[in-house]
């Protein structure tokens, strides 16, 4: 068999850590190769290996059979190998055009950058595998599954031939999986090749050829897809047996915690993007914002966190109006906030991991007295948490929080905020990055918290999660609430309808 | 060697490496002009020996007395206040501002304290404190300007500061001549009781210009280290210089931070203008220009890192280099030479993204 990739006994060492211990990676020409792993486990750190970003300790990398020393990003380019990262890395301030075409720009005579002809190029490729986007908006004003598909169309771009996907479905919705996994289909039908990072099994059931499992830093296996099962990949995976049901008893809903009235909040285009939205959680219930991205969730959750301020409307907490409190006001009130963009609002990446834990409490003793931070407290305050959650990083609370894996930065900021146990809990893609084992924990402790008479406003664009975790389903579109349904009570076609904008779903 | 090499390859030790090499390299500019220029590149580093040790190795085995401890004085006197202005840059850069304005701040500070010392009639034990305290507190209003305008209506706090300059230049040359006594190029001595002189270390440095100021350059170090390092303030100015959006996530109030953050950095210029005022000279001086202290102090917060103790390492190498001048125009180098090779370190410092990936492609070459 021809492989395409072979990456043979690959050490990687971080201070701390092994991420990658005598790790094998062999992929065929023309398949879809997964590899799957805990949080941690060390599978961006091969696939960055693989792209140039870090030079391995040992091992060889063959590509077409011929060995190559990847020293930089660049030579991998040239190797035709592409990579769309865990998190982007993106220009904020320039257009979806001038990011996809950075360093490759056509040029108009003067060397002046020929924007037009680029935007033209990027909407053919754009067209052509179904990937939307705006070519002229700035990346700072478009979501996160846009910016997602700005990567890919990066990648598609440099005519990469070898595809490296990191997590790509993280951020995107049913429908826009199930597109990527067609357009992933097609690419490999034209000759390319594809390892994907993913922590849904049924993913890699659907379009996966081979599976490579990697636990804490070593290579368990590769097995054919087609032969095993999702439970055993799991297991291969865990180290145990996983249950993918959440386990939960019927919620015991009791007063209104939140009370949302008339709400209206512009977005960042200075447009409308929550309109006259009404809603209330109960404290002992989890009520799920779900819909597809761009709808207005996010603008209404930063409504709600004061992230944003809001147009007109009310938002009532304990029936006290919060609409114009401050961040911390509403912080000290009660909202706890698990944001949906971990980089941007959720961690100072330059921080420690400890200082990243008190984030929400660190003016408060015992973590400071009297505006002097306390660091034994600080490191007792991380260790517990870094305990009880599973947080693994090379050195624990001092490990700089831009070095971890992602997942593992995800569980630290869920840590933070589910350890205050507020009585609202704002949950904004809880899970988003985590892999099963840590899903299933995750997921516990949420329904823990609901059942000790917290309230939780969940966002979640996952399906799976939307139905087994929440109570009450509010499906949002264009900034209306189109319908609330019991979780009990649907299902994903009804949801499917609702999302799309019909309120035939409607039930109180 | 190797362990050399894995030394300065590890990206631990980034932090004093890069400098290092910034400086190895401004030097070794600095040598091959001189050898262009047809000079010997020893007399180069004789003169900052001479400068900053007071040794002059030419004297030695003449018999002539080699050490002269004016010029170790003197040196100090130099690097003082380039500490202090780089403690001021470095204190706004730690929340994501640029701080061009330090020139500015010093001189209202140096104005004030003199303004404080010539018109305050008060007993001795108060007279030094206020006169200080007038002085750092103008450089923090001063500094606080720019940082408010900031906070309220996003004005680009470069802008504000290098702005600010000017009028503090004019200003205080011109509320100077109309301080009871002055004339037109500087005010009437202060009283004994309000500066930092101080007959005991003129005495031992062989009459230099040292003064009590030190004490203030190593309490201002202490405060900055302990605000950034052990306070919630220094912790929220840290996550909003870092990443703005996740402080105000966190409830930080970001602009009022922004604001504050500048007026201590502008204190901390405010206090580089008294000691200059009030213990190198003793009296206010008009000014035809700018004598630089500010865009010292952001070569000094850049090679230092934006740490108190680099700022004092930064503060003591341009200090040298200052200190050198006189001394190389003395022995026939031209002194331009001093200004080329901090030029240089300042360059490749600010390449340090370059000087990274080259150690990096040490490393992986290995
Ligand atoms: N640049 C780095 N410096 C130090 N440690 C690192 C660095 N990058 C990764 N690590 C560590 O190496 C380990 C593997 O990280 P990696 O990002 O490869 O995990 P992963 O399998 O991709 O996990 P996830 O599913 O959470 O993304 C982690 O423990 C992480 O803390
Ligand atoms: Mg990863």
């Amino acid at each position: 068999m021809e492989y395409v990739v072979e990456m043979l006994n690959i050490t990687k060492e971080f201070p701390g850590i092994k991420a990658n211990d005598d790790v094998t990676l062999r992929v065929e020409k023309g398949e879809i190769h997964a590899l799957l792993g805990e949080n941690g486990a060390g599978k961006s750190t091969l696939m960055s290996v693989l792209f140039g970003l870090y030079q391995a300790e040992k091992g060889t990398i063959r590509i077409h059979g011929k060995e190559v020393d990847i020293s930089n990003p660049n030579v991998a380019n040239k190797h035709g190998i592409g990579m769309v990262h865990q998190h982007f890395k993106l220009v904020h301030n320039f257009t979806v055009t001038e990011n996809i075409i950075l360093g490759l720009e056509p040029t108009k005579s003067f060397g002046r950058i020929d924007i037009d002809k680029a935007a033209k190029k990027v909407m053919e490729i754009s067209q052509k595998y179904g990937l939307k986007v705006d070519p002229h908006s700035k990346i700072e004003d478009i979501t996160v599954g846009m910016q997602q598909r700005v990567e890919i169309l990066k990648m598609l771009y440099r005519n990469a031939e070898i595809l490296i996907f990191d997590e790509p479905t993280a951020v995107l919705t049913p429908q826009e999986i199930k597109e990527l996994m067609g357009i992933m289909r097609e690419l490999v039908k034209e000759g390319k090749s594809i390892v994907l990072i993913t922590h849904k099994l049924k993913e890699i059931s659907m379009v996966a050829d081979h599976c490579t499992v990697l636990r804490r830093g070593r290579y368990i296996g590769t097995v054919k897809v087609s032969e095993t099962t999702e439970e055993e990949m799991a297991e291969m995976m865990v180290g145990r047996e996983v249950s993918f049901e959440v386990d939960k008893v019927p919620a015991t809903p009791s007063d209104i915690v939140l009370k949302i009235e008339n709400l209206n909040i512009k977005n960042s285009r200075n447009l409308m993007a929550v309109k006259n939205l009404n809603l209330e959680v109960k404290a002992g219930e989890i009520l799920c914002v779900a819909g597809i991205d761009g709808n207005g969730q996010s603008e209404l959750i930063k409504g709600i966190t004061g992230l944003t301020k809001i147009e007109s409307g009310k938002i009532l907490f304990d029936g006290q109006d919060i609409a114009h409190d401050s961040v911390r006001n509403r912080t000290l009130k009660g909202i706890g906030h698990i944001p949906e963009d971990r980089h941007k609002y959720g961690l100072v990446l330059d921080f420690s991991l400890e200082e990243n834990m008190a984030l929400q409490s660190y003016f408060q003793e015992p973590l400071s007295k009297n505006g002097i931070l306390q660091p034994e407290a600080l490191r007792k305050h991380s260790d517990i948490l870094i305990e009880e959650f599973d947080i693994r990083s090379g050195q624990g609370s001092v490990t700089s929080a831009r070095s971890m894996s992602g997942g593992n930065q995800q569980k630290a900021i869920i840590a933070r905020e589910v350890e205050r146990s507020p009585r609202l809990l704002i949950a904004a893609q809880p899970t988003r990055g985590l892999d099963v084992g840590a899903i299933e924990y995750i997921h516990q402790r949420l329904v823990r918290e609901r059942d000790s008479g917290k309230a939780i406003l969940l966002m979640s664009l996952e399906m799976e999660e939307v139905l087994n975790l929440s109570d009450r389903i509010a499906v949002i579109y264009e900034g209306e609430i189109v319908g609330i349904v019991d979780a009990t009570k649907t299902n994903e076609n009804e949801l499917g309808l609702m999302m799309a904008g019909s309120r035939k779903g409607k039930v109180d | 060697m190797k362990k050399f090499i894995d030394f300065i390859t590890n990206e631990k030790n980034h932090k004093f490496v890069i400098p290092a090499i910034a400086i190895f390299l401004g030097f070794f500019v600095g040598s091959i002009i001189l050898i262009l220029t047809g000079q010997n590149p020893i007399k180069l580093f004789t003169s900052i020996i001479r400068g900053v040790l007071g040794i002059d190795m030419s004297r030695i085995g003449s018999g002539r007395s080699v050490f002269n401890a004016r010029y170790v004085g003197e040196y100090f006197v130099f690097a003082m206040p380039i500490i202090l202005t780089g403690l001021s840059v470095a204190f706004a850069f730690r929340t994501g501002l640029f701080n061009i304005g330090a020139e500015g701040q010093l001189l209202v500070g140096s104005f004030a304290s003199v303004a404080a010392g010539v018109t305050l009639d008060l007993p001795g034990v108060i007279l030094l404190p206020v006169v200080i305290l007038s002085g750092t507190l103008a450089g923090a209003i001063w500094g606080f300007v720019p940082g408010i305008l900031k906070a309220k209506f996003n004005v680009h706090e470069v802008v504000v500061t290098i702005m600010m300059n000017y009028t503090a230049l004019y200003l205080t040359n011109y509320y100077l001549k109309q301080l009871p006594g002055s004339d037109n190029v500087k005010s009437i001595p202060l009283p004994a009781g309000a500066t930092l002189k101080s007959e005991f270390l003129i005495e031992m440095t062989n009459r230099s210009r040292l003064h009590w100021g030190f004490i203030l350059v190593i309490i201002a170090i202490f405060i900055f280290w302990y605000i950034i390092e052990k306070t919630t303030f220094g912790y929220e100015l840290k996550a909003v210089g870092y990443n703005p959006h996740a402080a105000r996530y966190a409830g930080m109030k970001v602009e009022r931070n922004a604001a504050l953050s500048m007026a201590i950095a502008g204190a901390f210029s405010g206090l580089a203008g008294t000691v200059i005022a009030i213990g190198t000279f003793g009296y206010g001086r008009v000014l035809g220009s700018f004598e630089n202290y500010g865009f010292e102090g952001i070569a000094v917060a850049l090679v230092g890192g934006n740490t108190a103790l680099g700022s004092v390492f930064g503060g003591l190498l341009f200090g040298s280099l200052s200190a050198a001048q006189p001394v190389m125009q003395s022995s026939g180098i031209p002194r331009d030479i001093a200004i080329i090779i901090s030029s240089t370190i300042i360059l490749f410092v600010a390449m340090q993204n370059g000087i990274k990936i080259i150690l990096k492609r040490i490393k992986g070459a290995k």
